[in-house]
């Protein structure tokens, strides 16, 4: 039951990174229907710069609680411009001019701009892993089981609940966003279509890139939790958080908000348990067998919409 | 409107907005570089520490500016050409093309005949076109599902892996274990044709629950797919030896040996011996396996299931309403393509005399796909040369220490071949995103055949 509770909160807060990142996928896919191949990189690059910015002002786990959480939001804040000047730029350069074009292309484009962003950041940082030491520290104790070996402790670390409650802050913050504001509203139209919604007046254009730029500041937030929750980056985690992340926004129904969210949320858990209870090894395996399923079976996913294929 | 007319009086530069658009220039592209390219964190004895590099950071910003200023004064202040004029200048083209055109592939296949003669025997040349003539087959196996088929098949390394693993595991472990040692000089020979059908099967295994998928989801399903391959190589530790691979025999020429002494290859044909002969006969297998796949591939294309690809390509619903049986057709373009995959795969094993999961990674399929689509998805001679310049600018960015002068310290330009290869993938997309070759042969005419320029063959015309 402990060991259990541990890995539900271990889970959760894996999940709230790959649900922020799957954000991302879900929004552009919803709005222009393709699959930004490049966004685990964006997430990846706001990692890398997140690392960047620690190591450049010297933030240490030393300093006080109110500074450590100043600096953490300016280190975010540099993060998500950064990321979203990138997957801004990917948009104008790599995906805007290929609309219309052939059914593959757009991705083909993602792939190759996916390799881009991977080898950009490798020619500029080395490939070697890039660690911090650990800043947030500290946390609770939530129970303790006596057992033959020891005692099996559940802890629920400081980063763990920084994790969580800044996800839970920014998919409030961008609920009302999308339910709210007219630039949601335009969000929304466009996804319903495109065609109708620049006729309307609405600037598709800008929207698209709005898309791209509120998702690559998640993702790019995501980057930051992600680097301080397992201390270290480098120039290739994107692949594999975007993969899961994809899986996730699949398996929550792409195009769907809370949907990525509870798809990051199942992806999370998924693996964590799979890796305490049954091998580390196959944890990845796991997670795309997930994918397979998923995508073989339920392609509308859990709260997505089934897609009717239009000629 | 009118100040469009007025610069086509006279070039007038709109200087306000060209401005305005270089500040926009430079601040994204100084959010691009700072802290990416501004800062590099190295490692020195205590800890890591920050270097900065704002020299290269205002360079490129220079760069990119002046190119920026440069295409406003010269390029997009031009009005825009009188469309036919562009037009006219098609079928000349188009005639120097059907000129040239039939001559390109004998000459080519004459050069790789005589290649090993050529360059006399240099070991790196063999070796080097062997490189390029496994990824000349691999494209042009990939090319039956993602240029023909018109399905994006990301995990195509997978059935490369088959292949190889197929033939490891079949000539270490299991033709000793069943018919003795005796069967080893031949079990390149048999476990090739082994080999591919393994593939093919696996193709058709993977392939038939994700045909139902939409492109871009079959894209990643496949992905996914190779990604489980590779993990399950890994890990499976007692089937194929994990990370550290298997070690495999090398292929004998028809039962004789490249070693020295009597029974092998130089002893039997009374010639002295020398290491070079196993590379040429290396090269001389690779380049009939290729040969094999091109002509193959090109029948197929005028048989019935080759035409259903194409339609497949072009519009999967209309095939559908003509009565194309799509998951069939999807499902045989899948398992042909994989079996020239599991072929070049059991080839690999052999040349290398090793393999382990680490060959089998995602960026290789990438690789192979960028051949296909810089060869201009579909076009087989254009896949030659992509591969050509592909691997060759590998082999060039290995050796080319000039730029180390240039670069900023540290800096190794072997990272910078994978950089291009990303580049030159989005830049074809959108520039030429049918191939350099553009032209495409019809196989079905009704009276005279007819080339119908790449430029005007989009989704469903041409």
């Amino acid at each position: 039951m402990e060991y259990f509770l541990q890995q539900l909160i271990n889970g959760i807060t894996l999940g709230s990174i790959y649900g922020l990142i799957a954000i991302g996928y879900t929004m552009v896919y919803g709005i222009i229907g393709m699959i930004n191949f490049a966004h685990g990189d964006v997430f990846m690059v706001g990692s890398v710069a997140a690392f960047l910015v620690i190591l450049g002002i010297g933030l240490t786990g030393g300093s006080g609680l109110l500074l450590i959480l100043l600096a953490l939001i300016l280190v975010a804040a540099v993060a998500m411009i950064v990321a979203s000047a990138y997957n801004w730029t990917i948009e104008r350069l790599a995906y805007k001019p290929l609309r219309g074009s052939f059914r593959l292309a757009p991705l083909i484009s993602a792939i190759g701009m996916s390799i881009v962003l991977q080898e950009f950041v490798r020619v500029n940082q080395e490939g070697r892993p890039k660690p911090v030491q650990p800043i947030v520290t500290g946390g609770y104790e939530l129970m303790t089981r006596v057992t033959e070996t020891g005692e099996f402790i559940v802890r629920l670390t400081n980063m763990q609940i920084l994790i969580i409650v800044s996800t839970l802050i920014l998919m409030a913050v961008f609920t009302i966003l999308i339910q709210k504001t007219s630039l949601g509203r335009a969000q929304r139209a466009c996804e319903q279509d495109m065609k109708m919604a620049s006729l309307l007046g609405i600037d598709v254009d800008r929207t698209i890139s709005i898309t791209f730029i509120m998702g690559a500041a998640l993702a790019a937030f995501a980057g930051l939790m992600f680097f301080l929750y397992y201390g270290v980056t480098d120039f290739f985690v994107g692949f594999l958080a975007g993969i899961k992340a994809f899986t996730a926004a699949v398996l929550g129904g792409i195009g769907s908000l809370p949907g990525a969210m509870l798809g990051g949320l199942i992806i999370g858990l998924i693996e964590t348990m799979w890796s305490a209870y049954f091998t580390v090894e196959y944890k990845d395996v796991a997670a795309f067998t997930v994918l397979v399923i998923v995508l073989i079976f339920m392609p509308q996913g859990l709260l997505g919409k089934p897609e009717v294929e239009k000629v | 409107m009118a100040a469009q007319d007025a610069a086509s009086a006279r070039p007038a530069y709109d200087w306000p907005a060209i401005l305005k658009d270089l500040a926009g220039t430079a601040i994204v592209s100084m959010l691009l570089m700072v802290p990416i390219v501004s800062y590099k964190s190295v490692i020195t004895q205590y800890s890591l520490v920050l270097e900065a590099r704002w020299g290269t950071v205002f360079t490129i910003l220079g760069i990119i500016l002046a190119a920026r200023l440069l295409m406003h004064l010269f390029v997009w202040n031009r009005p825009p050409a009188a469309l036919p004029a562009a037009k006219s200048s098609g079928p000349a083209k188009a005639s120097l093309t059907d000129r040239i055109g039939p001559w390109v592939f004998p000459v080519l296949v004459a050069f790789a005949i005589l290649l090993p003669i050529i360059s006399g025997g240099d070991r790196r040349t063999i070796d080097l076109s062997i490189y390029i003539l496994t990824y000349i087959m691999l494209a042009w196996g990939l090319n039956i599902v993602v240029g023909l088929a018109g399905l994006l098949d990301l995990g195509y390394v997978a059935f490369y892996a088959v292949g190889a693993y197929a033939y490891a595991l079949l000539s270490t472990i299991y033709f000793p274990y069943w018919f003795g040692d005796g069967m080893l000089p031949w079990a390149f020979y048999i476990t090739l044709p082994l080999a591919g059908l393994l593939a093919a099967l696996w193709g058709v295994i993977l392939g038939f629950p994700v045909l139902r998928l939409r492109g871009d989801y079959l894209a990643i399903v496949t992905l996914a797919f190779g990604e489980i391959i590779r993990l399950v190589l890994i890990n499976w530790f007692s089937f194929t030896n994990g990370p550290q691979g298997i070690t495999v025999p090398k292929a004998t020429f028809f039962g004789l040996p490249f070693s020295a002494g009597p029974g092998g290859f130089a002893d039997f044909f009374g010639i002295e011996h020398n290491r070079i002969y196993y590379y040429i006969f290396l090269y001389y297998v690779i380049l009939i396996l290729a040969l094999v796949t091109y002509f193959v591939t090109n029948r197929l294309r005028r048989l019935p299931i080759g035409r259903a690809w194409e339609a497949l390509r072009e519009d999967e619903i209309a095939c559908r309403s003509l009565g194309i049986n799509t998951t069939n057709t999807k499902l045989t373009a899948f398992a042909i393509g994989a079996m020239f995959g599991g072929f070049a795969g059991c080839f690999f094993a052999t040349r290398q005399g090793f393999v382990s999961p680490e060959s089998f990674v995602f960026i290789e399929s990438a690789i192979i796909l960028a051949v296909v689509v810089l060869g201009g998805l579909g076009s087989q001679i254009g896949i030659v040369f992509a591969a050509i310049a592909i691997m060759g600018s590998f082999e060039l960015f290995r050796e080319l220490t000039i730029f180390q002068d240039y670069l900023p310290e540290g800096t190794d330009p072997v990272h910078f071949r994978m950089l291009a290869v990303g580049l030159a993938m989005v830049l074809m997309m959108r520039f030429r995103p049918r191939g350099f070759v553009t032209r495409r042969q019809p196989t079905v005419f009704l009276k005279e055949r007819k080339a119908v320029s790449g430029d005007l063959v989009k989704e469903g015309h041409g």
